[in-house]
């Protein structure tokens, strides 16, 4: 055991009695125990009364949000990813009670720290609140008549939660031990220190015992995990890829006669192909030295209900891919006409190219009617729909769709002569 | 054919924005799933050095933190959902001096409002994110070479400030595939953090001149770092109210000023003899830049300002204005939040906006806007 400090010589900031000076004086002796350098430690304060002892530690020390510090100590542990360093989170069971999610979440991950829950059942430094660590029958300024519900068993929690070590003590003496072996476990740790508060806890609840109240209240004073857990690894991806490179480039090889953009909508249902239609038909204005946009939209569940897809061909630059009144709208199936029907109300011109069993939606467009669900099945509808448009409408050579279809890997499960049935 | 086009990629600009912030020196990042920021998640989880899922967006925001505390430079992207619940933390973040980039991928409102369609209505919400009115330095993307330059000025402003940094993206700039030369690409240079070297004790929050402390990480131990989000003196320690420490939360915003012109960009396009000008940003900027186009060609003089650091916003913006007796702010929301932020409650005479939701502002409307009553 060294003798390094840990701590300042300034007395420490808490009321006369407060069990909070005794975890501060326990958590010195414990890491003298583990002959540690005071700054290969983190210790993380939580809000309430404990937060204020972060100018009494000779260590590094962060204090963040009311019930934050477990996560914001998590960030902390896999940033250093170091196991040479110990980070420690104080906090109340205030703030346990507020951050009970970062609690279950660290354990469940094995985030490499110890927290130590100073619990003295109620809000300290806001009055004297129950907490959802109040136990049955005690008392607090605001709830005189006493608590009518248990309070959390942190410990059980934790357990089930995955901690590696876990311990309830009786916050009373030297328990440093209980400390040091919780700040050697592997993975995550925590102890749950009993105390009452002199200022609310003692004054609501004369003459109560301490160990008679956590024995009344089914909290066991024991060792619940042994320590052996596993610890959080942070992943690290040591060769990342560039997210930018060639194989994103399409060549133009073709040309397009168009004079100017053209909107096309392809609206049908999830499963049919549709997105994939749609990139190939934007794609291949690019072979032929066009630009293009390509935007889904589909209902949030991706794989039910309607497909819809906007692409826009253009010889410009395309600044604004918004389309609101497409010149060419293709319909494949009746998700897609119940889509693209107010599409179809707003146009005055252009073409609709809809599969023969659906009715025509009213427009001022031309209606063509084609079996493309006849000729080549639902799932394939699409990807013919837009060979046929692009055949007809002739945005750019046939070709270059061909070619984008033909260097993917559905051609190897589609015959592209099925596709060229015009 | 594209003969000046040699790198004609067909991508969408999540690609682009998380390709930058990699580069520009971002190591970590912090996810949680949300409709429209999901391709940024998933270009994060192939891209960056570390990538956590994160169990909800407090936690991201809170390890995110720790990260930072521990010598990192994360990112997290979001919706307003998300953002609402990082709020605190931003504002902890932000007084801890800590740097980082929250990617706001805006979507229709309010409330979870609707997943898949965009919006720009957050601008305020941003504005109002720290409790005083302290500025989180925000920027916003108007194309794809804004997803990757800005990108790359929001990582470099959050280590160079040591704050967080939002920026502004919407739903159709993330998701739609364009095609897009990138070939012209500039290079982008890799920042740190930077740390403090002295042999006396470190005080992490004292300044020099630049207003901005030097760092030092916990994963040294020569010497010790104190931080919170507490008011607090030059040491590190919570203080209530001594003169020290109110000193310093007033750095906060006096550093963000300070430097200000280094992280004020935007695009100016003025044409001699116009009386109009446009303001825009965000996701209505492209349709904005088409209508000039059009009223161009039509014989209309107007001028155009794409504003790019929309926070603190900067005094040349309402400068430009002032040279025009007719303004026009253009976004996609209901109220011109914009529009409020550099003209008030009181409003301008000769300003107007061009707004609306749940779909893109067209280059129509703006046309028509700004040739309304000539
Ligand atoms: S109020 Fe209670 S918990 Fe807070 S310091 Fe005083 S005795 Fe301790
Ligand atoms: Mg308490």
């Amino acid at each position: 055991m060294s003798n390094t400090r840990f701590l300042t010589d300034a007395q420490l900031p808490f009321c006369k009695g407060c069990g909070h000076a005794l975890v501060a004086q326990n958590t010195e002796k414990a890491l003298q125990k583990l002959n540690i350098n005071p700054l290969d430690v983190v210790l993380v304060t939580d809000i309430g009364c404990h937060g204020i002892v972060d100018k009494s530690f000779l260590t590094h020390t962060v204090h963040g949000l009311h019930g934050r510090s477990s996560a914001l100590a998590a960030g902390i542990t896999a940033g250093l990813n170091n196991p040479g360093k110990k980070v420690i989170v104080f906090t109340g069971d205030g703030g346990a009670t507020i951050g009970m999610q970062h609690l279950i979440g660290g354990a469940h991950l094995g985030f490499d720290m110890t927290i130590v829950v100073h619990n003295n059942m109620l809000y300290g430094m806001t009055g004297g609140q129950p907490s959802e660590f109040t136990p049955y029958g005690f008392k607090t300024p605001t709830l005189p008549e006493g608590s009518t519900k248990p309070g959390y068993d942190i410990c059980e929690l934790m357990v089930a939660a995955g901690a590696s070590y876990v311990e309830r003590v009786i916050g009373i003496g030297d328990y440093s031990d209980s400390l040091t072996k919780a700040f050697t476990a592997s993975g995550f740790s925590l102890v749950e220190v009993m105390e009452i508060c002199p200022s609310y806890g003692v004054k609501s609840n004369p003459g109560m015992k301490l160990s008679k109240l956590v024995e009344d209240a089914g909290w066991n004073v024991k060792v619940y995990a042994d320590g052996k857990g596993k610890s959080f690894k942070t992943p690290i991806n040591s060769e990342p890829k560039s997210l930018i490179s060639k194989k994103f480039e399409v060549q133009p090889k073709y040309s397009s006669n168009i004079q100017k953009p053209i909107s096309i909508m392809l609206s049908g249902s999830a499963g049919e192909g549709v997105q994939s239609a749609a990139e190939f038909l934007a794609k291949a204005a690019i072979v032929s030295g066009l630009n293009s946009t390509k935007k889904g939209s589909y209902p949030v569940t991706v794989g039910v209900g309607f497909s819809a897809s906007e692409v826009i061909v253009s010889p410009n630059q395309i600044l604004y891919t918004g389309s609101p009144v497409p010149d060419v709208l293709i319909i494949t199936s009746t998700d897609g006409l119940g889509y693209a029907r107010a599409a179809a109300g707003r146009m005055k011109e252009g073409v609709i190219y809809i599969d023969d069993t659906l009715d025509a939606p009213e427009t001022g467009a031309r209606v063509v009617k084609v079996p493309f669900r006849e000729r080549v099945g639902a799932k394939n509808s699409a990807m013919y729909a837009v060979f046929y448009a692009v055949h007809h409408e002739k945005f750019y050579p046939i070709e270059a769709l061909k070619d984008v279809f033909l260097s993917n890997k559905i051609a190897e499960k589609v015959n592209i002569e099925s596709l060229l049935q015009f | 054919m594209h003969e000046s086009k040699k790198n004609l990629a067909f991508i969408d600009g999540s690609r682009l924005i998380a390709e930058a912030l990699v580069r520009a020196g971002a190591d970590t990042f912090v996810g949680y799933p949300i409709t429209p920021a999901n391709l940024l998640y998933l270009y994060a989880s192939k891209r960056f050095p570390t990538m956590l899922a994160a169990p909800d967006e407090i936690t991201a925001l809170q390890w995110m933190s720790g990260f930072a505390v521990a010598g990192h430079v994360p990112v997290t992207a979001t919706s307003y959902p998300g953002y609402a619940l990082m709020v605190e933390s931003i504002g902890m973040a932000a007084m801890m001096e800590l740097p980082m980039v929250i990617v706001l991928v805006q979507r229709l409102g309010p409330a979870t409002g609707t997943a898949t369609c965009g919006a720009q209505g957050d601008l305020n919400v941003v504005f109002g994110t720290v409790s005083g009115g302290y500025s989180i330095p925000t920027f916003s993307i108007s194309n794809y070479h804004d997803c990757w330059e800005l990108s790359a000025k929001a990582v470099h402003t959050a280590i160079e400030l040591r704050t967080p940094v939002v920026l502004l993206t919407s739903k159709e700039m993330v998701m739609t595939l364009q095609s897009f030369d990138w070939s012209n690409l500039p290079e982008i240079q890799t920042k740190k953090v930077k740390h403090y070297k002295g042999e006396e004790a470190y005080l992490p929050y004292k300044a020099d001149e630049t207003l901005v402390p030097d760092f030092l990480p916990v994963s040294q131990n020569k010497h010790q770092v104190r931080i919170t989000a507490s008011t607090h003196d030059t040491k590190g320690i919570l203080q209530n109210v001594l003169p020290e420490a109110i000193e310093n939360t007033k750095r906060l915003e006096q550093k963000l000023r300070e430097h200000i012109d280094e992280y004020t960009t935007y695009e100016l396009d003025e044409q001699q003899g116009a009386e109009a000008l446009i303001i825009t940003y965000d996701i209505s900027s492209q349709a904005t830049r088409e209508a000039v186009v059009h009223l161009r060609e039509k014989g209309k003089k107007v001028s155009l300002l794409v504003a790019k650091t929309l926070l603190p916003i900067p005094q040349v913006y309402v400068d430009i204005a002032n040279r025009y007796s007719k303004v026009v702010v253009v976004e996609e929301n209901l109220t011109g939040q914009l529009r409020y932020l550099l003209f008030g409650v009181a409003g301008r005479k000769g300003v107007s906006g061009v707004n609306g939701i749940a779909k893109m502002i067209s280059p129509t409307e703006i046309v028509e806007e700004v040739m309304r009553n000539e």
